[in-house]
């Protein structure tokens, strides 16, 4: 499969937007031993940066960072202070960003609007626009 | 000395290394001509011995009383012009040395510019020579009295050490008996002996050794003094128990008080009265007074003294006393401690019942353990069949608020290895994995070792634990990945084991604080240098042995201790330290006993009562109080103000807007320039390098001379942060420099014409890089009105003057 970024690319926009520097992981292990949905991802945290610290773009199509629910407990152990739900965030973010607007406000009634939770918003235009 | 210096300048040819890009008899020519200069000839080889005895001879017939050598760097023959100097009846400090090699013929290719520069650096040299004075260098007798503080295995190897070699030695112990952290081992990899039976008949032999005198259960309260001249103040706990005590252990049958036994890490209990292994030294029991029912003039309980045969139990011994002792030199082998894993919480460890640590299994298998070898598990007292052990459990991690350490601790691997085939040979039918994310098996035996648990069916799965729960039967599953097949696992254990590194003693700080001795950030002592002088501590007559000074085991810590005894006793054989004349002089009458000086030594060097004083023996030249002192009450000993000041004017006589004045410290970015010669890295020819020990010395002042003087630029050199030879001069040396940027930045000066760039002795190419930025700059700086110049002299004595309020 082709894929549109290279791998210091990859590495250099994870970086940017999650603010993190993967190369800091040992890979211990213990992300993925303390991931609450490890047993549903198919990479896992662990791999998820190991896959990264090799450039592979593959990674963009792992469902490892769409499992994840941002539940801290591998950023709260990790021994490296890593912040992996922000990578796993970076990640989520580079698939969606492809610079389409994917919702446009006045698609959505009024009626609709008026019921739809705020934190829907903020989410869907976080991840669905550019 | 007459009052017009005479002096005979020399420079060599180095056969072509010079020759080939500097017009070496053009130059000396030229050097000629310098005030104070008699005599000044060009060498084919300066260094030959027909040209150390034209040398010798003309210092006797022209009656010089200096010598100027511009040749190779100082680090090659400094030493040698220095003996020809003593051998012609001079003084070695009227020595100057001048690199026109490695900071100028090897790194340039234009030899207009090549000689040029070796002119500048010659007459910088000359300027210099004309300032010198010479000095004696100060001897300070070294007796035969040595301190060892602490009693584990480092202790007590360098104490033996030295008094087989007949010194008198003094061994510090804050427990009541000896052997620190290794007696409480059961046995020892990679050979699996047993702990005890290595340790003991060392622990026996210091008892009974003429030559040393054990001090336990006593702590250092002070130190005061030097090398040959330490003043130490010992006190001692009162242990109520006299030699005559025969170990009949009578005593603790009847003994009423029970407390946790902290050498089985409290995995059994003793007696207020106690001993903590059968052969422990000193022999005679202690009774610890802060669990006694008796109080000072209060006797309440009398058990043990009525059981007592030979009567050793004497409860009128002063509970303190206070002792001081002349020491010679000092061994500083206080030790580690293992980490505490209570702050990480998913590992249950002070929770769980049967979540222990590597420690608490050697009290547990120990022949010496309460439960006199057999292992079981706390919650039931059963055998565990599964055991689990995790990896770096405190070490490899930059969790501070869990109080984690970053380093390896190098001994856990082995310990947990070494565990898991005392498993197996003490339960045969013992499963026993161990976690890890790398296994470190470096040393002699180790991977051995390694092999022989893999082969004897050890599982090692890579990937810690997330976690550890604790079952309803109080057995625990580890969940994690295995990071190796990429696969979940949760596998339940009867036991777990957790690998704690080691960290730095609690009472480090304070220990650090008693000897002025350095720690790093992780709390370690830190060596005069990491590789070259690994034993010695950065004070004179103060070494490190075991693991004070970083995380080691039984063997390396046996080696380190060694070290520091030959070290030690190199200095009492001697009987004499010759301290180089290198040191601070205070300028009384200008001395306002701000207390400045003495905050910002390395070396607890200077005190000051009204005035400041510098202990000579103390101190190490770094120049760091010269460079701090706000009143210029201080100066250095052959790197004076007025020498440097001298260099900066004789470098920028002509043409100085080219040029870029570097202070380098000898220790790094000289080596480095050094480096960038002997590659032969090609630079611009801007730089006028001036050698001082330390970048912590450049003053405020010297900066502003220069810039007075013309200069294109200034470059101070420090090394990186944190790499200082003399601790804190780089530190110094930064903050001169934020200082400086901010003056020159107020009164309108380009900032950029001050740089400072931390150079490593073996940077040649970022010394080069940084010299060849400057030097395209130094064409754009258009000259800096006077008036901008006055207003930064006056915003420094300001400056210096605020310092002052402050204090």
């Amino acid at each position: 499969m082709e894929f549109e970024i290279s791998g210091d690319e990859l590495v250099k926009k994870v970086e940017e937007l999650s603010g993190q520097n993967i190369f800091s992981c040992y890979q211990c292990g213990i992300c993925t031993g303390s991931c609450p949905f490890a047993a549903e991802m198919d990479l896992g945290p662990r791999r998820m940066i190991a896959s990264l610290i090799e450039g592979r773009a593959e990674v963009l199509q792992s469902n490892t960072p769409w499992i994840c629910a941002s539940c801290f407990q591998c950023v709260v152990r990790c021994p490296n202070d890593i912040d992996i739900a922000a990578v796993s965030e970076a990640l989520r973010q580079m698939t969606q960003r492809k610079g389409i607007d994917h919702i446009d406000l006045s698609h959505i009634p009024a009626e609709e609007r008026k019921r739809i939770p705020q934190i829907a918003f903020v989410g869907n235009f976080r991840r669905m626009t550019r | 000395m007459s009052a017009e210096p005479r002096i005979g300048v020399y420079i060599c040819h180095c056969g072509t290394n010079i020759a080939e890009t500097v017009d070496v008899q053009g130059t000396a020519e030229f050097a000629q001509e310098l005030d104070g200069v008699v005599i000044s000839k060009d060498m084919m080889y300066a260094c030959s011995g027909p040209s150390q005895q034209e040398i010798m001879e003309d210092i006797r017939e022209q009656k010089l009383d200096r010598v100027v050598i511009a040749a190779c760097t100082p680090r090659m023959h400094e030493p040698t012009f220095r003996d020809v100097m003593e051998q012609a009846g001079l003084n070695k400090y009227l020595l100057e040395f001048v690199n026109i090699r490695e900071h100028d013929s090897w790194v340039h290719d234009d030899r207009d510019a090549a000689t040029k520069k070796a002119k500048d650096l010659v007459s910088m040299g000359v300027a210099r020579a004309r300032l010198l004075r010479g000095y004696e260098e100060k001897e300070i007798p070294v007796g035969e009295e040595v301190l060892v503080l602490g009693g584990g295995i480092s202790g007590v190897q360098a104490a033996l050490e030295l008094a087989d070699a007949g010194y008198h030695v003094y061994i510090v112990e804050k427990e009541p008996f000896l052997g620190g952290a290794m007696a409480q081992l059961g046995l020892t990899y990679p050979t699996l002996d047993c702990s005890t039976c290595i340790l003991a008949p060392k622990l026996s032999q210091v008892e009974h050794h003429p030559g040393i005198e054990i001090l336990a259960n006593a702590t250092v309260e002070s130190v005061e003094g030097y090398v040959g001249n330490f003043t130490v103040t010992v006190s001692q706990k009162a242990r109520f128990v006299t030699d005559a005590c025969t170990s009949c252990d009578k005593c603790t049958e009847v003994c009423p008080v029970t407390v946790p036994n902290e050498f089985d890490e409290g995995l059994s209990k003793r007696k207020a009265i106690y001993k903590t292994f059968p052969q422990a030294v000193p022999a005679a029991y202690a009774i610890d007074y802060d669990t006694c029912l008796n109080e000072s003039n209060l006797l309440v309980c009398e058990r043990c003294m009525e059981v007592c045969e030979p009567q050793a139990i004497n409860f009128e011994m002063l509970r303190r006393t206070t002792r001081k002792l002349h020491i010679d030199t000092i061994i500083i082998a206080t030790g580690a401690k293992p980490y505490d894993p209570r702050p990480i919480a998913e590992y249950g460890y002070g929770r769980y019942d049967n979540v222990i640590t590597t420690l608490d299994i050697e009290r547990i298998y120990a022949p010496t353990s309460p439960t006199g070898g057999d292992i079981i598990r706390p919650s039931d007292r059963a055998t565990p069949k599964k055991i689990g052990y995790v990896q770096c459990v405190g070490s490899r991690k930059s969790n501070p608020e869990l109080h984690q350490h970053p380093y390896c601790s190098r001994i856990c691997c082995m310990i947990s290895i070494k565990q898991a085939l005392v498993f197996k040979s003490k339960i045969p039918d013992a499963q026993v994995t161990i976690y890890y994310m790398d296994i470190r098996s470096y040393g002699k035996g180790y991977e051995e070792l390694y092999e022989r648990a893999r082969r004897a069916g050890v599982r090692f799965i890579r990937g810690l634990p997330g976690e550890i729960r604790e079952n309803a039967d109080k057995s625990l599953t580890f969940i994690g990945e295995d990071a190796l097949l990429g696969e979940m696992y949760a596998e339940r254990y009867d036991l777990a084991v957790l690998s704690v590194g080691l960290e730095a003693q609690v009472d480090s700080r304070d220990i650090s604080t008693l000897l002025g001795v350095a720690r790093d950030t992780d709390g370690f002592f830190i060596e005069r240098h990491p590789k070259l002088e690994p034993v010695d501590a950065p004070t004179t007559g103060i070494f490190l042995a075991g693991t004070v000074a970083g995380p080691k085991d039984i063997r390396e810590s046996s080696i380190q201790a060694k070290a520091a005894a030959s070290r030690a006793s190199q200095l009492m054989r001697r009987g004499v330290f010759r301290k180089e004349a290198l040191t601070a002089e205070i300028i009384e009458e200008r001395c306002t006993g701000c207390k400045i000086c003495e905050e910002v030594c390395p070396y607890l060097a200077i005190s000051v009562n009204g005035v400041a004083q510098v202990t000579e023996a103390l101190c190490a030249g770094c120049g760091i109080c010269a460079a701090a002192c706000p009143e210029d009450a201080i100066d250095m000993r052959h790197y004076t103000d007025a020498q440097i000041m001298a260099q900066i004017d004789a470098a920028l006589r002509e043409r100085p807007s080219e040029k870029v004045i570097v202070f380098t410290s000898y220790w790094c970015s000289y080596s480095g320039a050094d480096m960038a010669g002997t590659a032969r890295i090609k630079h611009a020819p801007n730089a006028r390098i001036i050698r001082l020990l330390c970048c912590g010395r450049v003053k405020p002042e010297f900066v502003l001379r220069a810039l007075e003087k013309g200069a294109g630029g200034v470059l101070m050199a420090p090394c990186h942060p944190g790499e200082c030879h003399y601790d804190k001069g780089d530190q110094q040396a930064r903050t001169q420099y934020e200082l400086l940027k901010d003056i020159l930045r107020e009164v309108g000066i380009d900032e950029s014409r001050l740089a400072l760039e931390g150079i490593s002795a073996a940077e040649g190419k970022p010394f080069a890089g940084v010299i060849n930025k400057l030097a395209s700059k130094v064409t754009d700086w258009d000259p800096i009105p006077a008036e901008k110049l006055a207003m930064a002299r006056q915003r420094l004595q300001e400056h210096k003057k605020d310092l002052q309020k402050v204090v």
